[in-house]
């Protein structure tokens, strides 16, 4: 038997690298056939009609003819387009983080129609009026269950006992919290307050409903956004490129707008 | 057909492999050129090999607007028919040749070489921004036109720029979103419709 010449698949558009002159190849997270690549032909021309239907944080239903060597993308039709989320500064950096997550946690070829339905069911979220950090780290705990390195939050990971209600230490090698006893038993652990230990296990074992009434503060969501990272960095062996985006955002921010919050 | 390198054939190798290097230009079309200028007069491809050699020598950019130029300041910053208070900023310097292509604009540019992509470790240090808002401080500038790409990056780029440029007391306008000329309203998508729909004007 062989496989059908073309196929049609549903897809969020999550890189788009230039190729020649006026195309691009693109990176495309599916539902059922996990991360794919397709070229599409003519795209950097104005009067292209797949392009708007192809911009990165964009879902769409996607048409692909089998190449020898890639996929060639014939046509393409947008399901949501995500407007909010291509018009706002921050919306479209926050959105970039998600997709360079996924891109650097997933192979090539392997389905996660889970991992597609929280991308999805993210780049909605950021769209609504809520706590937009709460939010990315909400992904990042759901994204690392979904890939297979849900960190241990519940006990701790040396000696298995029960976390006290008190500092206790986050270990990126480890893959989750060490009581202040089992600290010294791992190279590097970063301390992890009684609140910041809370939020992460909520939001690990909530939905959005949930994670949408948390609102942290600034120096709560720093902290969860250190932990976040430096467990990040441990897997991937590198930092995500958007993140020093972010940071670069922030410390603008702070230069030109001080009052706003 | 199986050969061996030829030491003569190398050389037309060579430069079929560089020809295909260039934007545009297949294997094919790169084969077909080479052999094109195999057959012409020597003076001709001297000509072309000295030219693109003195392309490369004396163009720079115009310290003012980052344009390509053979003087600095380019013709476009020097000229007094410009109106200095106008700054359009575009991300290459082909598109300066598109915009002026129009008639329409008679003001100045900025070109940014580039647009922000954070996925790609492009930030704003990497695109000439710095060299923009440096540009505005003497208050002659008094309106800057957005005018780089409509996609992501490009959407990016502007935003970040008005993010900064506002504070300055500029005026940040940028170039409308609508349908292009000739397109058919059914392949539109949404985002270009609903910008068409938004910026909508009266006939
Ligand atoms: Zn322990
Ligand atoms: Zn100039």
């Amino acid at each position: 038997m062989t496989r059908p010449r073309s196929y049609q698949t549903e897809a969020i558009i999550i890189r788009k690298t230039k190729l020649r002159e006026a195309d691009h190849i693109l990176t495309l997270y599916t539902p059922h056939l996990g991360k794919i690549q397709g070229v599409a032909r003519g795209v950097r021309r104005p009067k292209s009609k797949l392009a708007g239907h192809l911009e990165m944080l964009t879902h769409s239903q996607v048409s692909l003819a089998r190449g020898r060597n890639l996929d060639t993308i014939t046509g393409s039709q947008t399901i949501n387009g995500f407007l909010p989320l291509k018009t706002d500064l921050w919306l479209i950096s926050y959105g970039l983080y998600l997709i360079e997550l996924v891109n650097q946690f997933t192979p090539e070829h392997v389905e996660n129609p889970a991992l597609f339905q929280l991308l999805l069911d993210t780049m909605h979220n950021l769209c609504q009026d809520v706590d937009r950090e709460v939010t990315l780290r909400y992904f990042e705990l759901k994204l690392f269950h979904e890939v297979g390195y849900r960190p241990q939050l519940q006990q701790c990971v040396t000696c298995h006992q029960p976390l006290e209600p008190v500092t206790n230490y986050f270990s990126p090698t480890a893959g989750g919290v060490l009581c202040p006893d089992c600290r010294q038993t791992q190279p590097f652990a970063y301390p992890i307050s009684v609140n910041a230990l809370k939020v992460l296990r909520l939001l690990q074992s909530s939905d959005y409903d949930t994670a949408n009434r948390l609102k942290l503060n600034a120096q709560l969501s720093r902290e969860l956004e250190t932990i976040m990272r430096s467990y990040i960095k441990h897997l991937l062996e590198r930092d995500l490129k958007s993140a020093g985006w972010l940071d670069a955002l922030r410390e603008q921010k702070a230069q030109f707008a001080p009052r706003n919050h | 057909m199986n050969q061996g390198p030829i030491p003569a054939a190398d050389a037309i190798n060579r430069l079929v492999q560089e020809l295909s290097r260039l934007p545009g230009i297949g294997p094919k079309s790169a084969q077909r050129i080479t052999y094109y200028l195999l057959r012409a007069p020597s003076e001709q491809s001297g000509l072309l090999a000295d030219t693109i050699r003195e392309v490369k020598q004396k163009i720079t950019l115009c310290s003012t607007c980052y344009n390509v130029t053979d003087i600095d300041p380019c013709p476009l910053c020097r000229s007094e028919q410009r109106d200095r208070n106008t700054v359009c900023v575009v991300e290459q310097p082909q598109d300066i040749l598109a915009i002026e292509h129009t008639g329409v604009y008679h003001g100045l540019y900025h070109v940014l070489h580039g647009a922000i992509s954070p996925t790609e470790g492009v930030g704003s240090g990497d695109v000439r921004i710095r060299e923009l808002t440096d540009r505005l401080q003497d208050g002659t500038i008094q309106e800057v036109i957005l005018a780089t790409n409509t996609n992501l990056e490009g959407e990016q780029t502007a935003l970040y720029l008005n993010h900064v440029i506002s504070p300055i007391g500029v005026r940040v306008t940028r170039l409308a979103h609508g349908l292009p000329f000739g397109t058919e309203l059914e392949y539109a998508d949404d985002t270009t419709l609903t910008r068409a729909i938004e910026g909508r004007q009266k006939l």
